[in-house]
């Protein structure tokens, strides 16, 4: 019997553009359904930016382009027709720094959801608490929903980011550092919920942070110079990896 | 020990200097603040609200003539704002670096510094001319010129202080352009844009020449289609007039108009301190 695991997100010879500079370099890389995979690397070695080509966020930017293949689902998100709309429903991203907008936690989350469901008012308080739950922020907010977003604190708000990119129902989860501008004990809440999240979702995760990867992390993949050095089950790539610069970087001799 | 003595010297002479430039700036305001005071208060009565301007020889007020500005003031600030507010969205959100966005930036600067005759002529120009007289809604249409490139370049400025982490959050949800600019940006520039908009408000106010050659002045009530009486052409008239109390009407309508905009100023900041908290 034999069981091919299919990917959630295949990357294909993969090659990345800032105007004339090339930032990712023939990237190969397969992202499991229902796993955390973790990206390290020192900085400017393309790891965010292989981050946003997930969701095409680089779409923004003119003098950015993308060249290869990214298969989600098996459908190539980089051809020209795909509708970047839907593709960001699908795949949710959350940022380095809590972006809350200036509007209430009750409105925060239902923004996005508004952008795809129509939804009575009953539905719609439904799927915050639902989304405030899942993102272990409803205990602490369920009495101040009709306040602004902006009040919370830093780990608050970066779980409501989570929550409010959970509520849309996405199928893939981008974190870019999530918890770098946090303290230790947010910190610790946000990988808790790393941990209850992919059960749901596949989860991508950049970080800074080694241990951070090993604690939240299924797989890890080493970059370094916009080149992929190494990809493996975390385990094996913190305690025996194959490549020296992958061994180096992880034991802080180098990076 | 030579050095430091010098720097010492540099901070000093420089801390005096700044100090003295403020205080040369600071008494001019309080002298005009105090010479309003003086002049204008023995004018403050309660006929001043109720009663319209004299002729001469009969007592009066300057009821017709704070309705006028009030009146035209809010036309402009009507007509003007959603001009400026969305001229500067577009220049902020959508006109990175296309001819049309920055011709649009070069030539509202050149508006923004125009002298304000210039505005009151090319308004009885087009407009004045044509209908055959004066009238209020000119009025209001040379101040709405006169609010566009304010209002314009606070919000283009307020919205590009929008951190853009903001924008690729909303981004990142799947929210078009539109509505990201409309419930995000716009949202987080609010305070901003609302003191762009009183500073228009104060600047407009009490400008006297686009009104002489587009509302010019009225002894009586009026409509927006008849020649509107407005306080700084009061101002203008009593002032220049031969009779005592006119000119006291003159100085309570000055120091109305000079502390209705300090009012407004004091109101932007307020709005700008409170933002910068939350």
């Amino acid at each position: 019997m034999t069981s091919e695991i299919q990917p959630k997100i295949a990357v294909r010879n993969l090659n990345f553009f800032y105007g004339g500079y090339r930032a990712l370099k023939d990237i190969n890389l397969d992202i499991l359904g229902g796993k955390v995979t973790a990206f390290i690397g020192p900085s400017g070695c393309g790891k965010s930016t292989l981050l946003r080509t997930f969701n095409r966020m680089y779409n923004l930017y003119p003098k950015q382009r993308a060249e290869g293949e990214i298969l989600l689902n098996n459908q190539n998100i980089l051809n020209d027709g795909v509708d970047l709309n839907m593709l960001r429903a699908k795949v949710g991203m959350v940022f380095q720094k809590p972006t809350p907008f200036p509007m209430s936690i009750y409105d925060n989350i239902a923004f996005g959801v508004n952008l795809y469901e129509k939804l009575s008012r009953a539905e719609m308080d439904d799927r915050i608490e639902w989304a405030l739950q899942k993102a272990a922020l409803w205990n602490e907010a369920k009495d101040k929903l009709k306040q602004s977003g902006l009040g919370l604190s830093g780990g608050q708000q970066q779980r409501l980011c989570i929550a409010r990119a959970i509520a849309v129902k996405p199928e893939v989860l981008l974190l870019d550092e999530p918890t770098s501008a946090l303290d230790p004990i947010s910190t610790a809440h946000i990988e808790e919920l790393v941990h209850e999240l992919k059960k749901d979702y596949t989860i991508a995760i950049v970080t800074h942070n080694m241990q951070q990867a090993a604690r939240v992390s299924d797989y890890t993949a080493y970059m370094y110079l916009g080149e992929m050095v190494e990809v493996g089950e975390t385990d094996a790539i913190f305690t025996a990896p194959k490549m020296r610069a992958t061994e180096d970087y992880i034991t802080g001799k180098f990076g | 020990m030579d050095l430091y003595f010098r720097r010492r010297l540099t901070n000093y002479a420089s801390v005096v200097l700044s100090s003295a430039a403020m205080a040369f700036g600071l008494f001019w305001l309080f002298w005009i603040l105090f010479v309003l005071f003086k002049n204008g208060f023995a004018g403050l009565a309660i006929s001043l609200f109720t009663q319209t301007t004299p002729a001469p020889g009969s007592t009066g007020g300057l009821a017709n003539a704070i309705l006028g500005s009030l009146q035209m003031t809010i036309m402009g600030t009507l007509i003007g704002t959603p001009v400026g507010i969305m001229a500067g969205i577009y220049l902020a959100e959508f006109g990175d670096d296309n001819w049309l966005a920055s011709s649009t930036r070069f030539i509202n600067d050149i508006l923004l510094s125009a002298p304000s005759i210039v505005v009151g002529l090319f308004v009885y120009e087009i407009y004045v001319v044509h209908i055959g007289h004066f009238s209020g809604w000119a009025g209001a249409l040379a101040l709405a010129i006169l609010v566009v490139p304010v209002v314009l370049r606070t919000t283009e400025n307020m919205l590009r202080l929008v951190p853009h982490t903001m924008r690729e959050a909303a981004y990142a949800l799947g929210a078009p352009q539109w509505k990201t600019v409309l419930w995000v940006t716009l949202r987080a520039a609010k305070a901003g844009v609302v003191t762009g908009i009183i500073l228009a408000v104060a600047r407009i106010v009490g400008e006297t020449a686009p009104l002489l050659f587009t509302a010019l002045n009225n002894q009586f009530y009026s409509n927006m289609n008849q020649p509107m009486a407005n306080l700084p052409v009061v101002i203008f008239q009593f002032a220049m007039s031969p009779y005592e109390d006119w000119h006291t009407l003159a100085w309570a309508g000055s120091l109305l108009i000079g502390f209705f905009v300090l009012g407004l100023n004091v109101l932007a900041r307020v709005l700008v301190h409170t933002k910068q908290q939350s």
